[in-house]
């Protein structure tokens, strides 16, 4: 296995994930609340969530099978194995080879392809609708991100996250600015989609028939949503570390600095999002697809500018 | 070649007599079960053998037909393509039975003679070193192909499906046969090594061939827009048939697309061009129309033409390649093309099985009178499931690592110098992520309708687990699904010499660029490896916990609605219908809605239908056309044979006073 090249740091990037993703809910929550003039829940608050979805007990419905409990380990378990391809601030992944990229698409689509069969499985209409959109939007988000990612790998060259990442800096930025500017901006969009944030989904919202990915997981309970919260807060990381890696392209060589930067970023992007949600309004639904296929459009055109 | 040619023989003596005692059809059945299981092993056991030792077999023999003598080669490329024809046969052959048993009559016993005749068929086509011999076994494939589908000849549905698909397969024949006139015209030979000569140097030559192998061989593969027969064919088949025919034979015309380009000088860009136009137009509208299928093998056949575009958009890169002299780039699109041959065979053989799972347990494939089976079948649906999610290709399966190598080879491209190449490979990587997002969506589908949630009609929820040879047949595939996916350095890095063989480059040049994307997925692998451990981790660590604080069942959420039937159940329909709408220029779906009405709606209905637009806008008019300007040819149909007699002697005349003039 190709360690890439950090040394004895190559744990930190999965382990800042892991101990830091909930935090960024937390962030996204106490924004939104303090825009609109509330106090808020504790920044700790999601911490505290998981810990007590975990430790109570679980109902499940009457036609479950086991696949409806196997649904949320495979998710989490998937979106805790793409921790191991994903470089974060200077830091490299801790496993990056030739395609890692790939990988970390697989991950992501059979923790998503476990969310929906699991809903499916309960035999509920609503679950079934959220799972129908879930595929619906998943389906175009994919070819989204693809698109991102070929677009960074024309620009740096490289066909790994690691040097991909590595590759970035403020001379890139200099260089290629309306690409670079163009992806960045596929990445909020997808950051948005796939952790189904308002202006695509209300997490908040409590209506089953307007709900995407909170609907899909209305009937578990118990560690099985314990886990589904945590892998929740794991996916809005990832998608954020793809994002912040490229608008925070600082390698200074100094761990300390550059995983400060990169934190500082991440606690951005999670600002951010909360500003976004307490500033817009959900679009329609017939909507949502005009607004992932525009993400695709853009780093479309991020390619062929850079192309040309 | 001896151990092959036996192989040959017991497949057909099995079949042989099979036909003889159709009048006892328990006795036939055993013989043309015991023939395709022996004969299919022993098939199996001559291409292990060739690909292990990488020595090629060669016979040649004297036959009284015009046109070189009986040749047959096993090289690599075949013996490679031999594993899914010998492998699925082998399987089939095993469920075929339980799968027939019962029916008792004999058709049934009649269809393994078909069967068996159709494997040695395919073998034949494979190993065929001469083009007459080719077009031969290529025409016996075809019809006895066409005897199973229409295995069921009461139905005039089936009639139509078998008729559809007769004339399909001799389009596509006839652009053959002006393949082979033209290349055995010029070489003087039927012999593949004179066809050799005549096409290296001859660029507009190639280009003729292979455009004509492109549409004559394309639509045996069933390459958008000649997969019309497909979604006819596959519902109307047996089965097990089915599992062969979409498994197996649509690769042969894969195969032929790729021997004919051995054949040839290092080929042009714009060949790979068409190539990845062919596979990402296959592809993106394969899937798309299976999403609104709800006949469970309409729906697979669809995914079989999706699955050949990712195939064609592999081997399309890897041409593109050969014509830019980018030999990774190159030896990378074919392992991924190749890969993806035999991977399709596996999880589409496995889900046509499972699909004849279901319709022998609740005697409908209609998706919306399905659900729950998983519950009733736990083997035959754990098998789908790990079908559905190779197809889909999700990791750490066998679909991911062909999907892998497809990706890389796309992102290769991009990476690379040439702008043209970048572009050849942004849409491949592209069409392949909006591939596998709708195939997703489509297996979320199928799987989700059929196997989970309650059962919708009396007959799933009466269903029962099928037979052990049926489930047998199915496990083997599904642990194959798995062991490539957690073999894939191994599988990579053995793929190098029938690439080598396939792209003309040298062995060395071959592995050397298949070490690094082996290594990587090594390291995929290896983050699979730590998936499932931290999966059993997080199952244990659930299962202490719902130990202590405990776990009951109850009525699921329906916004307070306390008894939920199944008929409230999303349909296969409701699920597909966003997508479905969005893309109704390419589906072009009808849909019936009836509304709630009033205060007090009492009836509302949604149901979309499906036909295939270039069925109905394409060919169904050509064909109108066709009949019109031949109709005055009646005349000649007299329906007295001796006036055919007289036709005959008349045309054969005619040769001869034509063939002394022109002496």
């Amino acid at each position: 296995m190709t360690m890439s090249a950090t040394g004895l740091h190559w744990f930190l990037s999965p382990l800042c994930a892991l101990l830091l993703a909930p935090l960024l809910p937390g962030l996204i929550n106490r924004t939104k609340a303090l825009v609109a003039g509330r106090r808020g829940p504790p920044l700790l608050q999601p911490y505290r969530d998981a810990l007590k979805s975990l430790r109570r007990g679980a109902v499940y419905g009457a036609a479950t099978s086991p696949l409806f409990r196997l649904g949320p380990v495979v998710n989490l378990a998937a979106l805790a194995a793409s921790l191991l391809v994903l470089p974060f601030a200077g830091i490299g992944a801790p496993v990056g080879f030739a395609g890692d990229l790939i990988v970390l698409a697989g991950l992501l689509a059979l923790g998503r392809f476990a969310t929906m069969l699991a809903a499916l499985d309960t035999g509920s209409s609503f679950e079934g609708m959220g799972a129908s959109r879930e595929a619906h939007f998943a389906a175009l988000a994919e070819p989204a991100l693809l698109l991102a990612l070929a677009t960074l790998v024309r620009v740096t060259g490289a066909v790994s996250l690691t040097p991909i990442y590595a590759a970035i800096g403020i001379a890139t930025w200099a260089h290629t600015l309306p690409t670079l500017a163009l992806v960045a901006l596929t990445f909020v969009v997808l950051e948005l989609v796939e952790n189904s944030r308002i202006p695509v989904d209300d997490p908040n919202t409590h209506l089953e028939l307007t709900m995407i990915h909170e609907v899909m997981v209305l009937d578990h309970s118990g560690p099985d949503l314990a886990f589904i919260q945590y892998a929740a807060a794991l996916k809005l990381w990832v998608l954020g570390a793809l994002f912040v890696g490229l608008v925070v392209p600082l390698h200074g060589g100094s761990l300390w600095l550059d995983g400060a930067a990169a934190l500082l970023g991440m606690a951005g992007l999670a600002v951010g999002i909360g500003m976004v949600e307490a500033a817009m309004a959900r679009y329609r639904l017939v909507h949502v697809p005009q607004f992932i296929v525009g993400a695709a459009t853009l780093s479309a055109v991020a390619f062929i500018v850079y192309l040309a | 070649m001896d151990v092959f040619l036996v192989a040959l023989a017991l497949l057909w003596v099995g079949g042989g007599i099979a036909a003889v005692l159709r009048a006892r059809p328990d006795a036939a059945q055993i013989a043309g079960q015991a023939g395709a299981v022996a004969g299919s092993a022993v098939g199996l056991a001559a291409a292990i053998g060739v690909l292990v030792s990488g020595r090629g077999e060669t016979l040649v023999a004297f036959w009284p037909m015009p046109g070189g003598e009986l040749n047959l080669a096993i090289d690599a490329l075949s013996a490679f393509f031999l594993l899914p024809v010998f492998g699925l046969s082998l399987l089939t052959g095993l469920y075929g039975r339980s799968y027939l048993a019962g029916r008792g009559n004999a058709a049934a016993a009649a269809s393994w003679f078909h069967l068996n005749t159709l494997t040695v068929a395919m073998a034949l086509v494979i190993v065929a070193a001469n083009g007459l011999l080719l077009l031969l076994a290529w025409e016996v494939m075809a019809l006895s192909s066409f005897f199973l589908v229409i295995a069921d000849d009461r139905q005039a549905s089936v009639r139509h499906a078998a008729w559809t698909y007769l004339v399909a397969a001799h389009l596509g024949t006839s652009f053959l046969l002006v393949l082979f006139v033209l290349l055995g015209s010029a070489a003087g030979t039927g012999d593949f090594s004179g066809y050799i000569g005549v096409l290296r140097g001859n660029p507009a030559l190639s280009s003729a061939i292979f455009l004509l192998a492109l549409i004559g061989f394309g639509s045996k593969a069933g390459i958008v827009p000649a997969h019309v027969w497909l979604p006819e064919a596959h519902p109307v088949a047996p089965s097990h048939a089915s599992a062969l025919m979409s498994g197996a034979m649509i690769k042969v015309g894969i195969y032929g697309i790729v021997r004919i380009l051995t054949m040839m000088d290092a080929p042009p860009a714009w060949w790979g061009w068409v190539l990845i136009a062919a596979g990402a137009s296959s592809g993106v509208l394969g899937v798309l129309f299976a999403l609104a299928q709800h006949d469970l093998k309409r729906l697979l056949a669809y995914h079989s033409v999706e699955n050949i575009g990712i195939i064609l958009l592999g081997i399309g890169i890897g041409v593109l390649g050969l014509a830019h002299g980018m030999t990774t780039l190159a030896v990378i699109g074919f392992a991924a093309g190749l890969l993806h041959v035999l991977n399709h065979s596996i999880f589409k053989g496995l889900l046509f099985l499972g699909a004849g799972a279901v319709q022998h347990a609740a005697h409908t494939l209609e998706l919306e009178e399905l659900g729950g089976l998983l519950k009733r079948m736990k083997w035959t649906g754990t098998c789908f499931l790990i079908g559905a999610a190779a197809i889909v290709g999700l990791p750490p399966l066998n679909g991911f690592v062909s999907e892998f190598l497809l990706f890389y080879s796309g992102f290769l491209g991009i990476a690379g110098a040439s702008a043209t190449v970048a572009a050849a490979g942004l849409i491949a990587v592209v069409a392949m992520g909006l591939i596998s997002g709708l195939a997703a969506a489509c297996f979320a589908k199928a799987f989700g309708v059929v196997f989970l949630g309650t059962a919708r009609s009396h007959e799933a929820e009466a269903a029962h687990e099928v037979a052990p040879p049926m489930l047998a047949a199915m496990a083997v595939l599904a642990l194959l699904c798995v062991a490539i996916g957690a073999a894939a350095p191994v599988v990579v890095r053995s793929l190098g010499v029938v690439v080598a063989q396939a792209t003309g480059l040298a062995a060395p040049q071959v592995r050397a660029a298949l070490a690094p994307v082996a290594g990587g997925l090594g390291n995929a692998t290896a983050i699979f490896a730590v998936l499932a451990l931290a999966a059993a981790l997080l199952w244990l660590v659930r299962a202490r916990r719902l130990a202590i604080a405990g776990a009951a069942r109850g009525p699921v959420w329906g916004c307070g609605f306390q008894h939920p039937t199944a008929r409230m159940q999303y349909t296969a329909s409701s699920f597909a219908q966003p997508l479905t709408t969005q893309f109704r220029l390419f589906i072009g779906s009808r849909e019936r809605l009836v509304p709630p009405a009033g205060y007090f709606p009492e009836t509302a209905s949604y149901a979309s239908d499906t036909g295939d637009p270039f069925l109905r806008l394409l060919f169904a008019p050509g064909f109108r056309w066709f009949s019109r300007v031949v109709a005055p040819l009646h005349v000649l149909q007299r329906g007295h044979i001796h006036v055919y007699v007289l036709y005959l002697a008349a045309t054969l005349v005619g040769l001869l006073i034509w063939g002394s003039l022109w002496q």
